[in-house]
């Protein structure tokens, strides 16, 4: 183990997957500079400029280009800055790099990560704030990854270069900085494996990337209230973990989805669906209102999703 | 009417096999739209009737391990990389044995064994890929070539100007070529298109760019080697305009109502197998075997419809298969 930030432990998975497989490249703008925030630096100089590759401004050629580099054999890294930049490319990765393998009927394969920062951090409004993680979720072709925790980001990210379809690896920017205990060497977490952030009875909690911080924030205090929050970080959202999801919620009788993006056609409501029925537990979910993120601090505040809210939304449940 | 052709120089071998090459995609094209009318080519079909001589002159320059790119009309272009003409009709048909499994239809159609990566519904969207194409050969070293075909609708399309200049600042093997058929959809591209068109723009990234009669097979001919060469030798990418007419209509149902029928009539007699077929008879070849030619052509296409008509349908868990590698395609479906 050592403690590394999530940002840092994206940048020793990297480059540990280009040391193992010559065949992994990153490309994407600003790389060479260590990325925009620094989750590349230090390696165009291991790796040269060929393998950590600049781009020009030209989302749509960066993830294309990546489609038609993955067909030939390479696996590319795609760094897209944000995810709501990555919107210049929904064609190149919802018709192209989702689709090529099963309209081709198997003769090629689209192995490539497409890295999209996602999520609210301070006073970046509207275009550099979104969670867009439900989108990709919908499409048939696409893993969709939304790692919480350093450990995560470091085995998330190896798992995504090694998989042989598409990823869509979302990573929060509130969370570059975050501190925690990371495996050293090979470690792989699976798709479609949940961790639970910890134990409880009566209310199950099922959250990723940020939000779940803001969830344990919650379930920390209702434990003082003596309520047990079973506090689920379902870690990929394609392939998700339905059976530890359905198990929990079985055995508390009590299911809160909870996310950061839009609460309306969010991916807890397919998780909130899939729980209702499939078990008599109750559901609720928690998510934005739907409205684009502000910039001054109590208009962006007003969307966010506090661990207070989690906690009373909880408490109802309890019938308190 | 075609220029006077009677003092031009040419291989007749050469332009004997590209004759042949174009009335076998002509009769492919044919079966598509025969299939269409009985019912059993079920999706919308683009036709390249007209535009035969921009496949076989262009395609017929590439390596079979070079790496071919096309469009929604791309059969002719398949069939000019290597594809075999009876699973293209199958892939046509919806049946098994087609290049996809009869999983991707005519807009999908290709064939990763003789280096074709696919046509695409989306236009301009080969030419990202092809420049990923082409950067990944570059990384690896390889000495083949990427060629990437699209219509002039796609020149105004974003990837144009992302996809060229990505393949100039990396300096890829790409020979990109714009096979200007004269319509967008059923628009005419002209009246919706400004400056002076795909050369010039291509030009503007610094990329060499040719303009070519798209119906003289051996202007194309002569083109496509002088610019493969390049392009082979390292020096980046090459563009080729090449100028066409598409003598069907935007897809096998639309009869172009928005096109007089006298231009349509004068731009058949500028059609490239005829124009093929006078400079071998300048050159001594019978007409019989210009006949045979065309008989071989639509044989072989004949006998690759009747196999692919009675070809079965693939099973329906193909709905299921190469979709991705983790979670269920029915995890909370019907």
């Amino acid at each position: 183990m050592a403690r590394m930030t999530y940002l840092a432990a994206a940048r020793a998975a990297l480059a540990e997957e280009m040391r193992r497989d010559p065949l992994v490249w990153a490309v994407g703008e600003d790389l060479g500079r260590g990325g925009v925030f620094g989750q590349y630096a230090g390696l165009v100089e291991e790796f040269g400029p060929e393998r950590i590759s600049d781009a020009p401004i030209s989302e749509a050629a960066i993830l294309g280009a990546s489609v038609g580099a993955a067909l030939m054999g390479t696996r590319p890294v795609v760094e897209m800055r944000f995810s709501d930049f990555a919107l210049c490319a929904v064609d190149e990765l919802v018709n192209q790099a989702a689709k090529a393998r099963f309209m081709f009927g198997g003769q090629g394969r689209v192995p490539l990560v497409v890295r999209e920062p996602i999520g609210m951090w301070r006073s970046s409004a509207a275009q550099h704030s979104q969670s867009l993680e439900a989108w990709y979720a919908h499409i048939p072709g696409l893993v969709v990854a939304c790692p919480a925790t350093p450990a995560d980001n470091k085995g998330l990210l190896k798992s995504a270069i090694r998989c042989d379809d598409p990823v869509v690896y979302m990573e929060h920017k509130n969370l570059w900085p975050l501190e925690g205990e990371v495996p050293e060497g090979e470690h792989l977490v699976p798709f479609g494996v949940a961790r639970r952030v910890r134990a409880g009875g009566d209310v199950t909690i099922v959250s990723w990337s940020q939000q779940v911080h803001v969830c344990a924030e919650a379930a920390e205090a209702l434990a003082g209230e003596g309520i047990g929050v079973d506090l689920i970080d379902l870690r990929t959202l394609w392939p998700w973990d339905r059976v530890m999801v359905l198990e929990s919620a079985a055995r508390t009788g009590r299911l809160l989805v909870c996310h950061e993006a839009v609460a309306v056609a969010g991916f807890g409501a397919e998780i909130a669906a899939t729980v209702a029925e499939h078990t008599s537990a109750k559901v609720r979910r928690l998510g934005a209102p739907r409205a684009p993120v502000g910039y001054a601090p109590p208009v962006e505040d007003a969307v966010r999703v506090g661990a207070a809210a989690v906690a009373a939304t909880a408490r109802s449940m309890m019938g308190r | 009417m075609p220029p006077d052709q009677s003092s031009r120089n040419f291989d007749v071998s050469r332009l004997r096999e590209q004759h042949r090459l174009m009335w076998r995609i002509r009769a492919l094209e044919q079966a598509a739209l025969r299939g269409l009318a009985e019912k059993v080519v079920l999706g919308a079909i683009h036709p390249s009737i007209g535009q035969e001589a921009v496949a076989a002159g262009v395609v017929g320059n590439l390596r079979r391990d070079d790496i071919l790119l096309s469009t929604h009309r791309g059969h002719g272009h398949t069939l000019a990389k290597g594809a075999d003409s009876e699973a293209m009709l199958r892939e046509l048909l919806g049946r098994v044995g087609g290049t996809c499994g009869g999983k991707g239809g005519s807009m999908h159609i290709a064939d990763f064994q003789v280096g074709m990566l696919g046509a695409n519904g989306v236009v301009g969207a080969n030419i990202v890929i092809a420049a990923g194409a082409a950067h990944a050969i570059k990384l690896r070293r390889e000495d083949r070539v990427v060629c990437c075909i699209f219509g002039d609708g796609a020149i105004n399309r974003g990837p144009f100007l992302e996809g060229l200049n990505w393949a100039a600042v990396f300096g890829l093997p790409v020979l990109f070529v714009c096979e200007d058929n004269g319509f967008a959809a059923t628009t005419r591209t002209a009246s919706m298109t400004a400056g002076a068109g795909p050369a010039t723009r291509a030009r503007a990234f610094g990329i060499v760019a040719e303009e070519v009669d798209g119906n003289d097979i051996l202007a194309v001919d002569a083109a496509v080697q002088g610019l493969l060469a390049q392009v082979r030798g390292g020096g980046g990418p090459r563009f080729l305009h090449a100028s066409t007419y598409r003598l069907t209509g935007h897809t096998g149902a639309d009869a172009a109502p928005y096109r007089p029928a006298e231009e349509v009539a004068a731009r058949r007699l500028e059609e490239p197998i005829g124009r093929a077929a006078e400079l071998l008879r300048g050159a001594g070849v019978d007409a019989a075997a210009l006949a045979a030619d065309q008989a071989a052509a639509e044989a072989e296409i004949a006998a690759a419809y009747e196999a692919a008509f009675a070809a079965p349908y693939p099973e329906a868990a193909e709905a299921f298969r190469d979709v991705q590698d983790v979670g269920s395609p029915l995890q909370g479906a019907f």
